[in-house]
């Protein structure tokens, strides 16, 4: 878990205190201002009491997950029932998670890596680039729920109503498709930084070495940078879908969330479901939570702790993709 | 700095005071071919002038070294040989540049670019396998077609003219960038190599490697010049005068004095070029 770590500066911060005129480099430790030991005492407490604060998450979810969490609850679907033991699991809301995060990163990946290459290696014009990079930080910037409220105008309109329930000439809105499609304009500014952020970090030199063997410049993104830019392109990936399995606004307005799938008649499969509305695990643990409908403090438990293994697993993929790519090993300078 | 001579070169010249070692690239080559011709060359960066109307010959069969005062222009001049310059949004080029009578103007840049090729200062190796950093060259734009055992021979044969072919030929799925300085250079110039190019541009190749390296490389220089020109900018003027059979000396973005490098560094006719040889050497 990110906790900061705080290590002593290389040379010591600019305290209140007067400096002694210091020939050279510090040395370690003497040099020290009393004001400089407690301002680094205080960040070391703050760093461990961060730790503190994610170990006891973490524990705490794993100690009730381990309790509540049964397998079975995965794969049966949540019913009506007047016990925590005759309501079933909560199939649907783990399937809805996997299905959003799908779809949502299918579409964020490879608009926000377009995107990216197209800042950093052409970037022309140049006023279209610059609203380019200031609309996707304005995207990063916007409360999920207000994206939530304006898909809703969007996926109502008649023209888009094959993407969810049609009924009377009402478009309903609600669907998989228009949930997926606004999260992943969440996690879109993501994938962009960490993408533009890695092809940035490849020396100029090392373009001009496939220029300079006859590649273009498309080929040379293909070829050379986006590969050299893994580790990046996949942090951004797994912080967006972070950022998606972690969103309930958006599930909320835009999914309908129901508490199992409401598949649409007569569409065939696997449109049916994607046209419909249904539900996510953050969903699932909000209306399972002590002041949510179904009020089933067990299974939000357990909803949590799967939730909270889904992004534990995403931080020990980009840590092996960058295991991976210090193998291969980089440039000097 | 002396790198100790090869005992196959007995070097007959007279050497010029300051200067040790002898010189790779004895006597005349046995032919030369003129392969471009640049012709009244000018380079701008903005209103910056990098590269004066410059003209000169790049033959076949000799290798051509630029040498000069940091900042003179000579990366310029190399970059615009393959219209690399094109790249620099603020970069104006005027004058001619002819390859094998062909203004280089009227060809598309990515052939030019695989006929004049270019080998980098720092060694940068694609992140890639050895076997996949030539592969990539002989590739199609893009494409990843081709199998792995028709290009074989290709692969093999561009190792081996950088002299590389037998340290890796073991190793040819490691990454590249694992390789040391020394071997990741002559994997760039195996990569340039493997185009079949006409002209090989190295702009100073050896500054980052140790001298061992470097010796490796000026020998493997000196022997490749016979399939192809040669262009080398170097900032070491031993390394200049021991693989160089013509040497232009530029200063401020002139050229001022193209010569065989006995001339320009035996008896140099401008002062200014005495001046850079001689005070090079105290
Ligand atoms: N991309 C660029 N934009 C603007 N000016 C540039 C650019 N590249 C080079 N210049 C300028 O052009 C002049 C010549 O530069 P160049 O790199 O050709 O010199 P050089 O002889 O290769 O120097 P060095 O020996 O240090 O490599 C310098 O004054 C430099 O400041
Ligand atoms: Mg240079």
């Amino acid at each position: 878990m990110g906790a900061p770590v705080a290590t002593p500066p290389a040379s010591p911060p600019s305290g209140g205190a007067p400096r002694k005129p210091s020939k050279g480099l510090p040395q370690s430790g003497s040099t020290w201002h009393l004001s400089d030991r407690i301002g680094l005492a205080i960040c070391w407490a703050l760093g461990l009491l961060f730790c503190a604060i994610a170990v006891a998450i973490v524990a705490y979810l794993f100690v009730q997950g381990i309790k509540y969490l049964r397998p079975e609850m995965l794969f049966t679907p949540a019913t009506a029932g007047f016990s925590q033991g005759q309501t079933g699991g909560f199939s649907d809301a783990f399937f809805g998670t996997l299905i959003v995060a799908t779809m949502g990163i299918a579409i964020a990946l490879p608009v926000g890596v377009g995107v990216a290459v197209w800042l950093v290696e052409y970037g022309r014009p140049a006023a279209l680039a610059r609203v380019t990079e200031s609309t996707i930080e304005a995207i990063a910037g916007i409360p999920s729920i207000v994206l939530a409220l304006f898909g809703t105008v969007i996926f109502s309109s008649a023209a888009l109503g094959f993407l969810s329930r049609t009924s009377e000439g009402v478009v309903f809105g609600r669907s998989f498709f228009g949930a997926s499609a606004m999260l992943s304009l969440v996690a879109l500014p993501l994938v962009v930084a960490s993408t533009r952020e890695g092809l940035s970090a490849i020396p100029q030199h090392v373009r001009e070495a496939s220029y300079a063997v006859g590649k273009t410049k498309i080929a040379t993104a293909r070829r050379i940078l986006l590969p050299a830019a893994r580790p990046q392109v996949a942090t951004g990936a797994m912080l967006g879908l972070g950022r998606i399995i972690g969103d309930t606004a958006i599930i909320v307005v835009l999914l309908g969330a129901t508490q199992n799938f409401a598949p649409v008649e007569g569409a065939a499969f696997p449109f049916n479901y994607l046209r419909g509305a249904g539900t996510t695990l953050t969903n699932f643990v909000y209306e399972a939570s002590p002041t949510g409908n179904l009020n089933q403090p067990e299974k939000a438990y357990a909803a949590a702790f799967v939730l909270l293994l889904m992004v534990l697993a995403l931080n020990a993929a980009v840590d092996i993709v960058h295991r991976r790519a210090r193998k291969v090993g980089t440039w000097s300078s | 700095m002396v790198v100790p001579a090869p005992s196959h070169n007995g070097n007959g010249a007279a050497t010029p005071s300051g200067f040790s070692g002898a010189r790779r690239s004895i006597g005349s080559p046995q032919f030369s071919i003129r392969r471009m011709e640049v012709d009244q060359l000018s380079v701008s960066y903005a209103a910056r002038e990098a590269v004066k109307s410059v003209s000169l010959p790049i033959r076949q069969g000799e290798v051509l070294a630029m040498i000069g005062p940091s900042g003179c222009g000579k990366t310029t001049l190399l970059r615009s040989l393959n219209r690399l310059t094109e790249l620099t949004r603020t970069a104006r080029v005027s004058g001619r540049i002819l390859l094998d009578d062909v203004d280089i103007g009227l060809i598309e840049p990515t052939l030019l670019r695989r006929r004049v090729t270019m080998v980098f200062q720092q060694p940068n190796p694609f992140p890639m396998s050895v076997f996949d950093n030539i592969a990539y060259v002989l590739r199609e734009q893009g494409s990843r077609r081709q199998r792995r055992k028709t290009l074989e021979p290709q692969v093999h044969s561009a190792l081996d003219r950088a002299g590389l072919f037998e340290e890796v030929k073991d190793n040819l799925d490691h990454p590249a960038l694992r390789l040391s300085g020394g071997q990741q250079q002559r994997l760039c110039i195996a990569r340039a190599l493997a185009a079949e190019p006409e002209v090989l541009l190295l702009d100073e190749p050896c500054s980052a490697l140790d001298p061992q390296s470097t010796q490796v490389i000026e020998d493997l220089i000196v022997n490749l010049r016979d399939d192809v020109a040669v262009v080398i900018v170097t900032h070491n003027l031993q390394q200049a005068y021991r693989i160089a059979d013509h040497v232009a000396f530029m200063y401020l973005g002139d050229l001022v004095e193209y010569g065989a490098a006995t001339t320009v560094f035996g008896s140099p006719r401008e002062k200014r070029t005495q001046e850079y040889v001689s005070g090079a050497f105290g």
